[in-house]
């Protein structure tokens, strides 16, 4: 097993770069999610690496051998494709020896038997895959590339045909799997929680570059860019600009109000910030007075209200008109204003962080209406 | 329901009368030569179809050219939508449209013109005129059938091919090829009936030759033999057990 690494990798269409010089080294062994939006360069990433799409420039590497030459049937790599691309004219045993098949493997009935069983789809070898379910046909689709034993395998939004309980359930399978196989598993998908729920490492790329890579904790509680702070999650980013860089804080100035930030938590490294704090981090209280000792705050008036069973979702306009973003878990306990009342939001420093700002932007909120969802790359 | 179920029957009973009475003539024993009524039934015309002088001969004959035709055209029509599908050059666009053209002109053109240049070039005449002008006019429809049936297929099946390490060539034989082979079956069987039964082309190129076509026009004119009967209810019922076995053979799956 070795590592697959990227270097420089670059793709254009014509006018338009894809991909912007990626470097990237994805370990022999783990699993590892590129996440971001539709456009952002991850399925042409992916593409290059089976060798489906030619790089413009860069190279692409497994452990030290450079395998940017080689054509897709050359590279010990296989693809779970985003819509399967089962063979129709071939049953599901037939789908899954395909490779086992080309490379002259001898008593593939064996192996494909013992995928099928892997993937819990035993006894449905002689189906064709317009027989099957969509669950189904991905898990067919699953067992085709990994019987290969690839060095890698690279999934293209495997997720993105199935229903939320589906999805919920092929999560925990495919990360079953792949600690069971112990094949490096890529993984691209523009959703956050599938991400973070699968992969050891998560890469978020946006416009052909790579934002932040990490453990889905270190992104989600500690984001590099206002771009991984507000697609990874939400995050109320508040302009800032920085005031005092005292001994284990740094403090900042925002709207005529001061507030404090844990110096490791401090990434801005001009005085231009930005204040972020997740809206689960963030509590609402009827005044000033009931607000703990130590805390941040802002006044505000609720100007929405949502409730989502396991909490509820306000927006609270500040003085200065932004409208941020609180997420109050339904634990039964602690105070739920109603629409109009006027609240007061605050957060323990601990859990905000500073973030580089461009002088002269604003505010970054993201609003509070469900995270896209369904549009893949 | 009833209603359609009426409109359907009627227009089935329309469809299928001449064939039934092409049937129903091939058991009759007419009283005179240009009588067309149905006289007395005999098995005569069944025992002996090759009675006619020439008939047997022009069938063969028809056969021949057909299945040379429907090789050549279905050989070319297949490169050419291939082509037409799978690259972009310079020129596509009007050959797209040009590849139509033998589908629109009509026949007697197509036929004349055709004797004109074989004539030009001083070419003789029969077996082998007759089968480059049906290989003209078939590759056209080959090229239809089988474009349609390529621009259906999704081109992530050949990547996924590519992927699982099969090299182009095996990627074509063990996908590409099995996928597009129904367009290819389909445009091979309409280009050697168009071919079998062509009259007016061949009628132009064929010189001293007959066709089986050729061979009842001409035989119309002293009143047809009833065996012509016999070989069209026999070719009727080749074409019926082609659709009942592969409608079976795909139940069967």
């Amino acid at each position: 097993m070795s590592d697959l690494v990227l270097q420089g990798l670059t793709k254009r269409f014509g006018e338009f770069t894809a991909v912007d010089a990626l470097d990237l080294t994805v370990p022999a062994g783990s699993f590892f999610a590129l996440l971001g939006p539709s456009g952002c360069g991850k399925t042409t990433t992916l593409r290059m690496a089976a060798g489906l799409e030619e790089p413009t420039a860069g190279r692409i590497l497994l452990g030290d051998r450079d395998i940017t030459g080689l054509r897709p049937h050359q590279r010990p790599v296989n693809t779970v494709f985003q819509s399967y691309a089962l063979f129709p004219h071939l049953d599901v045993a037939g789908n899954v020896a395909f490779g086992l098949r080309r490379r002259g493997v001898r008593d593939h009935a064996a192996e494909v038997a013992r995928m099928l069983e892997l993937v819990q789809l035993d006894g449905l070898g002689r189906r064709r895959p317009a027989q099957l379910s969509g669950g189904q046909q991905q898990r067919v689709a699953l067992a085709r590339a990994l019987v290969n034993r690839p060095q890698v395998l690279l999934l293209d939004e495997p997720l993105g045909a199935l229903d939320l309980t589906l999805t919920r359930r092929m999560q925990v399978e495919l990360k079953r799997i792949q600690t069971e196989v112990g094949i490096t598993f890529v993984h691209v998908t523009h959703d956050q929680e599938e991400a973070m729920t699968m992969a050891d490492t998560v890469a978020v790329m946006n416009a052909g570059r790579i934002e932040q890579l990490g453990r889905p904790a270190e992104l989600y509680e500690f984001p590099q860019t206002p771009f991984v702070a507000n697609f990874l999650g939400q995050s109320n980013l508040l302009a800032a600009e920085v005031v005092e860089r005292g001994a284990g804080y740094v403090a900042v100035r925002a709207y005529d109000n001061r507030y404090s930030v844990p110096a490791g938590r401090c990434r801005a490294a001009g005085p231009a910030a930005y204040l972020g704090v997740r809206p689960e981090k963030v509590h609402l209280a009827e005044a000033a007075a009931q607000v703990p000792a130590g805390h941040d705050s802002v006044a505000g008036v609720v100007t929405d209200w949502s409730y989502v069973g396991v909490g509820n979702r306000y927006l609270v306009r500040a003085p200065w008109g932004t409208e941020l973003a609180v997420f109050s878990p339904n634990t039964g306990e602690g105070y739920y204003p109603p629409l109009g009342g006027e609240v007061v939001v605050h957060w323990d420093p601990a859990h905000a962080f500073l973030l580089d700002r461009e002088p002269g932007a604003g505010d970054a909120t993201t609003p509070v209406a469900p995270e896209p969802t369904g549009v893949p790359a | 329901m009833r209603g359609s179920r009426v409109v359907a029957g009627l227009v089935l009973a329309y469809l299928l009368l001449p064939v039934a009475v092409v049937v129903g003539l091939s058991f009759n024993a007419p009283s005179n030569r240009l009588s067309y009524d149905f006289d007395r039934f005999t098995l005569a015309n069944w025992a002996d179809p090759c009675g006619p002088a020439g008939l047997c001969a022009s069938v063969l004959r028809s056969a021949q050219i057909g299945l040379l035709a429907t090789v050549l055209a279905t050989v070319l029509g297949t490169l050419l939508a291939f082509g037409l599908t799978r690259h972009r050059f310079r020129g596509r666009g009007p050959l797209n449209a040009l590849v139509f053209l033998p589908m629109a002109t009509p026949e007697v053109v197509l036929g004349s013109s055709l004797l004109a240049l074989f004539t030009a070039g001083a070419v003789p005449l029969g077996f082998w005129t007759v089968v480059i002008a049906h290989v003209m006019f078939c590759v056209s429809f080959v090229v239809v059938v089988v474009k349609a049936r390529l621009a259906g297929m999704d081109p992530r099946l050949e990547e996924a091919a590519a992927d699982l390490y099969a090299s182009p060539w095996h990627t074509f034989r063990t996908v590409t090829l099995p996928l597009a082979m129904p367009g290819i079956v389909a445009g091979a069987l309409l280009a050697f009936s168009l071919s079998f039964d062509d009259f007016i082309v061949s009628n132009f190129n064929a010189g001293t030759m007959t066709t089986f076509p050729m061979f009842v026009w001409g035989s119309a004119q002293r009143g047809i033999p009833p065996q012509v009967n016999v070989v069209g209810t026999a070719m009727f019922a080749v074409a019926v057990l082609a659709v009942v076995i592969t409608t079976f053979r795909r139940r069967a799956r």
